[in-house]
């Protein structure tokens, strides 16, 4: 449903290369949550964008099963528009994704009202709160029913409730089995998304350090082994 | 194609809503306009130099200075949110989303000229309704290739510091033949000239159209990818 090959990539030339991706490889179907945690500047946001397809990787390959139309991305901005409402938004992005006409306006009431935002939808966006914007992104991420989800720090900015809050609704989201979907997040901090992972890696320098399923693992021990493999507190940076 | 240009129209769509409920570079276009030719009305002596003669450069200069002020919000208003990546990642072609920024520019330019024609008109008394229909298809000409250009550039300069000054500064260059072309077929249709008189800058006007959208259409990718 979702395989990466061998990505390599690179920032810069010489010896002012970063490397952001280095033989990274791994292959997720359904119902699988791959958790990348790693420091800042490990190149978290870079796989993720390789997988979306904002970054041509310059080695390796991803395979997505039923291409872009398949991804929903959620990061720590919301990709709304401002002075549109919840639900002008929705209708415009699920345009974009070839949702039918016919279709639109009922999904939006669908998504919203799954994600408690009914009484939103005509709100601008400039006028909801970071917790309420945040539910919003995620119901733009969720308007053409994506196979994929690709989770960029979604907790960034995020108060402790509104955090506890998303994790559940992602939970609720990933679903399970073979009607489930394919997610990955990416995260410094290991406290925010071991719940939702069936899937762990350790991301420094590009590296994968760390690749395993989760198992029956608690925080505490994800934590610890990601101190030995990565070599430092899990919110460097 | 039919896709391509659907998918163009919701994002030309999008834009113009946002534009018509903030208004913030069209007004700003529209009173620009009304001041740079109140300044020119007031600012020159009409007895030094007849006024069809300065007429059609003051009508383009106008034209271009007003079209920069509305061609810079086209991509800054893709930054809020970071929305830009949000359509990047949709299966929305980088061709669609050109053409679609491209068509809302041309409306809002196309607002721009229609108030700033007739108060061009009022101040300069100059007759045009014998001229009208060759003036406007001029103005669509000429209008069409420095939007193009325009539209190409703002994506290429939206991430850098002082945009809206850059975006002047390489553009002006790519104005010039256009710029010649309409003061030239202005002129001499305000000076009650044949039109065919004007078929060299007319195929100049097109040629430039055609060169230059279909140049930007292809481009444009990458302004915008990583």
């Amino acid at each position: 449903m979702l395989s990466a090959e061998g990505l390599r990539h690179a920032f810069g030339e010489g010896g002012g290369q970063v490397v952001a991706l280095d033989g990274v490889s791994f292959n997720l179907t359904s119902g699988q949550t791959l958790a990348v945690f790693g420091p800042n500047g490990a190149g978290k946001t870079t796989l993720l964008k390789v997988l979306a397809g904002l970054i041509r990787p310059q080695e390796g390959s991803v395979r997505v099963a039923g291409g872009r139309r398949a991804i929903g991305w959620i990061g720590h901005q919301s990709h709304l528009y401002e002075h549109l409402t919840v639900r002008e938004n929705l209708l415009f992005w699920a345009s974009l994704y070839g949702v039918p006409a016919a279709r639109r306006g009922p999904r939006a009431t669908e998504v919203l009202s799954r994600l408690g935002m009914g009484d939103r939808a005509d709100q601008p966006v400039w006028s909801l709160s970071r917790g309420l914007a945040q539910r919003a992104a995620i119901a733009k991420a969720l308007i053409h029913d994506p196979s994929v989800l690709l989770l960029d720090e979604p907790f960034t900015g995020l108060d402790l409730a509104a955090a506890a809050e998303l994790r559940a609704l992602l939970g609720e989201l990933r679903g399970g089995g073979a009607g489930g979907r394919v997610v990955v997040l990416a995260t410094h901090n290991v406290d925010e998304g071991v719940e939702l992972a069936t899937d762990v890696a350790f991301q420094r320098r590009g590296r994968f350090v760390h690749f395993a399923p989760r198992g029956g693992r608690g925080s505490s021990e994800i934590a610890e082994a990601y101190r030995r493999a990565v070599g430092g507190k899990e919110t460097d940076g | 194609m039919g896709e391509l240009i659907a998918q163009a129209w919701r994002v030309a769509r999008k834009d113009l809503v946002l534009e018509f409920r903030t208004r913030t570079a069209l007004v700003s276009a529209v009173v620009f306009t009304a001041l740079v030719l109140t300044v020119f009305n007031f600012g020159r002596d009409p007895t030094a130099v007849p006024t069809i003669d300065l007429a059609p450069t003051i009508l383009w200069v106008t034209f271009t200075f007003a079209a920069m002020l509305t061609l810079n919000r086209a991509f800054q208003l893709e930054l809020e949110n970071q929305a830009l990546e949000g359509l990047l990642v949709s299966p929305l072609s980088r061709t669609s989303l050109y053409w679609g920024k491209l068509i809302a520019n041309l409306v809002f330019v196309a607002v721009v000229e229609g108030v700033g024609l007739p108060l061009f008109v009022l101040f300069f008394d100059v007759p045009v309704g014998h001229v009208l229909a060759p003036l406007i298809g001029v103005i669509a000409l000429a209008t069409l290739g420095f939007v193009a250009v325009g539209t190409l550039f703002s994506a290429l300069v939206m991430r850098t510091r002082f945009a809206e000054l850059l975006l002047v500064v390489i553009l002006l260059p790519f104005l010039v033949p256009p710029l010649i072309g309409a003061v030239q077929v202005t002129a001499r249709l305000l000076g009650g000239r044949p039109l065919s008189e004007s078929v060299g800058y007319l195929k100049l006007l097109a040629a430039y159209d055609i060169v230059f959208v279909s140049l930007a259409s292809l481009l444009f990718r990458f302004t915008v990818d990583e």
